[in-house]
């Protein structure tokens, strides 16, 4: 079977070989095995070369066999789930995968921008910046380079289409969460699971076991995988543990909040309908066990990203957990002991290992002892200096590291490296908890707890297996006993051989091989080098956040996790400071990169946006209206007759039929707040301007409220139902901010008044009728008297409509200006009583206006709306001065009397309209003096319009606007400017007042 | 992800609420100057550490109640009504 994948080696790993996988790269058709990843299938079949560095466009290979892999980023899937940027190194291999290899023209091989290399020496860090803020700073060509840099500095590119898949959000709790399946996550999640508490375990890959499945242990009488294996088993056994592989937690929040995603779909061949593509958890955890284990550092010297470059321990993986020998002779090159166990891996797989090059002078350990004893020649106090090959390796360049003595050539197709184990303090860190520099380890370890709290086996700094059991277990029983678990009986620990290795020692970046200067590089994905690192020293980005951003060091989809440690520590050295004293950039979620999609979760399109809709929805869209949203509603815009008739048309249609005749509107969108309590016309006094203490019983009356800095808040009428009821309407659009203000008033700051508010915005249809015939139509409907003299102006009152079984509030208030009736109904009989008053209107020709029309009736009354309630305009500014109480103190009224807010040279309400009685006067239009119409701009702006209609009766277009000095300057022309549309208009000042400015057809 | 501990509802998480300002500013008196206003409404204090401030509970009771909150640590530190006492946070889960 591994006839066609050469690296393959026969009895080595956890893959299903009765299940192999067809897949492609670059178009090219592959084989490997259930249970590989991409990457180990890549590496079976021969493929070392799987993609372009970001700026030099080097080749690169497969670097590492996890989440922190720098090179082997690919596009995988086609058309809208093509997802790029994806490691190859942890994209689990399926049957038909489709993978391609990213930042290369035409392909791999012959990459027209690895030319780059050759100029490489002019491009280093910051060369883009200096550049282009420098000499060529505002010539216009960065916008001319932009393009052609954006594309060949590159990263994948995305589908451009919707993203198909759904995602889900999930809730758990629990006493003791364990972030990572490895020894110690397993180790501790049995001792707390035992222990009674409950437990849910998350791990980032398909299997749990961590490195026990990728290195060669005992435990017990058990191999390493067997143990995993009898955990798991006792795990699913307790009824209070739950396990989530594929499941990464990427942050913790505030809180002990721990967000967490499981890829549930993404590993199949087709997303399976029933289940979403990912899930976003969020647990709620008493106490958190951060088990997330170590990454290996690699080390830094001469062309150090050559494909068949890899971590050690990356390279065990690949022979022990995917059965793959990534090449057949090896070369080591370590500072520490945990490298010599891939010499011996290696050669247990079938291959060669060349030698082990420690840089450390003098190491002694029964492992080295073992080493050198199989054969392997171990050169200590050497380091690799240079390395030979384009596309694969070839050979490498050893040479003592004192660097007197000549170098030798190792031929080798493989280089395993390690600069030590770097603790994944991720997590930790994202609490506030500073990693704390561990001199004798070389690493960083967690700082103190600042949350509940505790890091376990090799997150912990803790290397040895024996070390990393008893600390999982002990982690795991502390955090079930804080949350009141613990176990009666002794737990004896399966007996693992000590291993006593010799101390790492540091080695940051190798010595130059005796002639050249090739590039070392740190930062693999950006393409960041020892040099770009000295470069950024000398030009003073000493401090690690400037270090970061001046050379782009760490900040790829792998954010550093195998580069930021050399970074910084050659930045200390360089500073002549310890590493604690430069210190670590700041770690923030995510640990590794997250789709978009699963933040958003079901909060999608109308999810994202629930609307609301009036009880006589249906009716409307039945009338074929155009919509359009007000805040989460829709409402009706206009009703067109024909589908030729225009939005100018159908409204001016709909306004000239009101105003003759009679016309229908939904106005349930308005806010409405039932008010209730002996002290409610006290509250009301104080929440608006204009007083309410007097307002009679049966009676409405318009109010106006003012924020507490003295603007203008809202508008709407209260109406007194009873002697202790009030209902308040407010604008749509500040309705739920208003109830809000109200609540905060009584709870808050007037504790003492007695009065309950609450909102029946969704209780009450609401339905304004208007037009002289408007009274005639609704007689027909309800049960009391409507002659002027029962129901004059401004009346309301309780009713029946269409039937005694419908209790209604009737209010004689119009917004129009006509003659005019609103009627609330409860919800559910809205539709019945807007058909029953369709019917009774039909004799009068009764013509349903939208949301235009209602503007355009409003601006031809010049009443102000939300276009003029903007948060900038007091009462005074928009006619309402007199609105303003001295009688009482109201909210808004000391700071209302500021001088700014009562200059007489603020802008205020005009009417306008065009001199040409043609030309519409656009919103948001600047208001300019005539005079000013030719001189060099900028000129003056004296003003703006706020909102434009059309009035039928004085046909003409007409607008409301905010002018400076108002209406003394009725009857002058002023210029209507929209620069952006190079129209300027003359319009004349006039009464906002348009239409009908006595008042009479109120009073029909 | 703050959680509080409604004084009507219980422990709740921060999504039910909505943030409403400063409760250390006292609302003056409606017939107060000018320069209580102005304290009122434009003059906050930033501080680094304990800060007392508004929650409305708008996706539960609809009760506006204060916390006291660390603003270096996040740490919620009590939590009381709109008026009247306010408690010392027992540290439920994950406080």
């Amino acid at each position: 079977m591994s006839g066609n994948q050469p690296n393959r080696i026969p009895d080595f790993g956890r893959i299903g070989r009765d299940e192999p996988l067809r897949f492609t790269f670059d178009g090219k058709a592959y084989t490997g095995y259930k249970g590989d990843t991409l990457a180990s299938a890549l590496l079976a079949n021969g493929v070392k070369l799987v993609g372009r560095s970001f700026k030099y466009h080097r080749p690169r290979g497969v670097f590492s066999a996890g989440v922190e892999e720098p090179n082997a980023l690919v596009a995988l899937r086609e058309g809208a789930r093509r997802e790029p940027n994806t490691r190859a190194t942890v994209a689990e291999l399926f049957d038909g995968l489709v993978a391609e290899s990213q930042n290369r023209s035409p392909n791999l091989k012959y990459d027209i921008q690895s030319l780059n290399q050759a100029i490489a020496r002019f491009i280093p860090a910051g060369f883009y910046y200096k550049t282009f803020m420098g000499p060529f700073a505002n010539t216009r060509l960065w916008m001319f380079f932009e393009k052609i840099i954006r594309k060949s500095a590159g990263m994948g590119t995305a589908s451009g289409e919707a993203d198909p898949d759904r995602y889900d959000r999930m809730h758990a709790h629990c006493d003791v969460l364990v972030i990572g399946g490895g020894a110690a996550g397993l180790s501790a999640a049995l001792a707390a699971g035992e222990a009674g508490a409950r437990v849910i375990l998350v791990d980032e890959t398909p299997r749990l076991g961590g490195r026990l499945n990728q290195d060669v242990y005992k435990i017990g009488d058990l191999s390493g995988g067997e143990w995993v294996e009898q955990t798991i088993a006792k795990l699913t056994a307790l009824p209070t543990v739950k396990l989530l592989t594929r499941t990464t937690a990427f942050g913790y929040y505030d809180g002990n909040l721990i967000g967490a995603v499981e890829r549930v779909s993404d590993h199949l061949p087709e997303m399976p309908v029933h289940l979403p593509r990912q899930r976003w958890w969020r647990f709620r955890a008493k106490q958190v066990i951060l088990a997330t284990g170590a990454t290996e550092q690699p080390l830094v010297f001469g062309n150090n990203d050559r494909p068949g470059i890899m971590l050690a321990g990356a390279v065990r993986a690949y022979i022990n957990e995917y059965g793959v020998l990534p090449g057949r002779r090896a070369v080591i090159f370590t500072n520490n002991d945990d490298a010599y166990r891939t010499a011996l891996d290696v050669m247990n797989a079938g291959g060669a290992a060349v030698a082990v090059v420690d840089a450390r002078k003098n190491p002694r350990s029964t492992l080295i002892d073992h080493t050198r004893g199989k054969g392997v020649t171990v050169l200590t106090g050497h380091a690799v200096v240079n390395t030979h090959g384009h596309f694969e390796l070839q050979a490498v360049d050893v040479a003592p590291i004192d660097g007197d003595g000549a170098a030798r050539r190792l031929d080798c197709d493989l280089l395993a490296i390690s600069g030590g184990w770097q603790p994944n303090v991720h997590l930790s860190s994202q609490t506030g908890a500073k990693p704390v520099w561990n001199d004798k380890m070389n690493c960083f370890l967690p700082g103190t707890p600042k949350r509940p709290e505790a890091s376990a086996g090799a997150a912990a700094g803790r290397f040895t297996l024996a070390a990393v059991l008893s600390d999982g277990h002990a982690r795991g029983t502390q955090a079930a006993a804080l949350t009141g678990h613990s176990l009666d009986r002794e737990v004896k620990l399966p007996r693992v051989d000590a291993e006593t290795p010799a101390p790492s020692e540091a080695l940051w970046e190798a010595p130059d091989p005796a002639t050249g200067h090739p590039k070392k590089f740190v930062d693999h994905q950006d393409d960041v080098s020892a040099d770009d690192v000295r470069l950024a020293h000398r030009e003073g980005y000493v401090s690690v956040e400037h270090l970061k951003r001046y050379t782009t060091l760490g900040m790829g989809t792998d954010q550093g996790k195998t580069s930021n440690i050399t970074g910084l520590a050659i930045m200390a050295k360089l500073r002549g400071q310890p590493i604690p004293a430069v210190g670590t950039t700041t770690f923030r979620p995510p640990y590794t990169p997250i789709a978009i999609g699963a933040m958003g979760g079901t909060e999608r399109g109308q999810h994202y946006k629930p609307r609301r809709r009036s009880p006589m929805h249906d009716w409307h869209q039945e009338r074929g209206c155009e919509w359009i949203p007000a805040g989460l509603w829709d409402r009706p815009r206009h009703y067109p007759l024909t589908p030729n008739e225009t939005l100018r048309q159908a409204y001016v249609r709909e306004t000239k039929q009101t105003r003759q005749s009679v016309g229908i509107c939904d106005v349930t969108t308005l806010g409405k707040i039932d008010i209730q309590g002996p002290d409610a016309a006290e509250f009301l006094n104080r929440v608006y301007t204009n007083g309410f203490a007097k307002l009679p019983v049966g009676k409405a009356r318009y109010g106006l409220m003012l924020r507490e800095d003295g603007q203008v808040y809202d508008d709407g009428t209260t109406s007194r139902l009873g002697e202790n009821h009030y209902v308040m309407t407010t604008t749509t659009a500040n309705a739920v901010a208003v109830m809000a203000k109200l609540e905060f008033y009584l709870q808050a700051v007037w504790p003492d008044l007695r009065v309950k508010v609450v909102s029946v915005t969704e209780q009450y249809a609401a339905i304004a009728l208007a037009g002289p015939n408007s009274r005639k139509v609704m007689q027909k409907i309800v049960d009391i008297d409507l002659s002027d003299d029962a129901f004059p102006f401004m009346a309301c009152g309780p009713c029946h409509a269409v039937t005694d079984a419908i209790r209604a509030r009737l209010f004689r208030i119009s917004f129009s200006g006509e003659l005019a009736y609103e009627i609330n109904v409860p919800s559910d009989y809205g539709r019945f009583v807007w058909d029953a008053l369709m019917d009774a209107g039909a004799e009068f020709g009764i013509v349903p206006y939208g949301l235009e029309a209602l503007g355009n009736m409003r601006i031809e009354k010049g009443h102000v709306a939300g276009a003029e309630l903007d948060g900038r305009t007091t009462a005074d500014d928009l006619g309402l001065g007199k609105m303003l109480s001295a009688q009482k103190p109201f909210v808004g009224k000391t700071l209302a009397q500021r001088p700014g807010l009562t200059a007489p040279t603020r802008k205020k309400l005009v009417g306008l309209v065009p001199v040409d009685g043609k030309t519409a006067l656009p919103n948001g239009s600047q208001i300019i003096e005539l005079a000013d119409r030719d001189k060099p701009r900028p000129v003056k702006m004296i003003g703006n319009v706020s909102s434009n209609g059309f009035s039928p009766e004085l046909n003409t277009p007409i607008a409301l606007g905010l002018l400076e000095g108002g209406l003394a300057r009725e009857g002058d022309t002023v210029l209507v400017a929209y620069p952006l549309k190079n129209l300027y208009i003359p319009a004349t000042v006039r009464n906002p007042h348009f239409v009908d400015p006595e008042g009479k057809r109120l009073h029909g | 992800m703050f959680r509080f501990t409604c004084p009507h509802c219980g422990e709740r998480d921060v999504v039910e609420f909505s943030y409403g300002g400063d409760a250390s500013v006292v609302v003056p008196d409606l017939a107060a100057g000018e320069e209580a206003w102005f304290d009122a409404v434009y003059q906050r204090d930033n501080p680094r550490g304990p800060h007392v401030e508004y929650w409305h509970h708008v996706a539960g009771c609809r009760q506006w109640i204060r916390v006291e909150r660390d603003t270096l640590t996040h740490e919620i530190l009590a939590c009381g009504p709109a008026t009247g006492r306010m408690r010392p946070e027992t540290g439920g889960e994950g406080a």
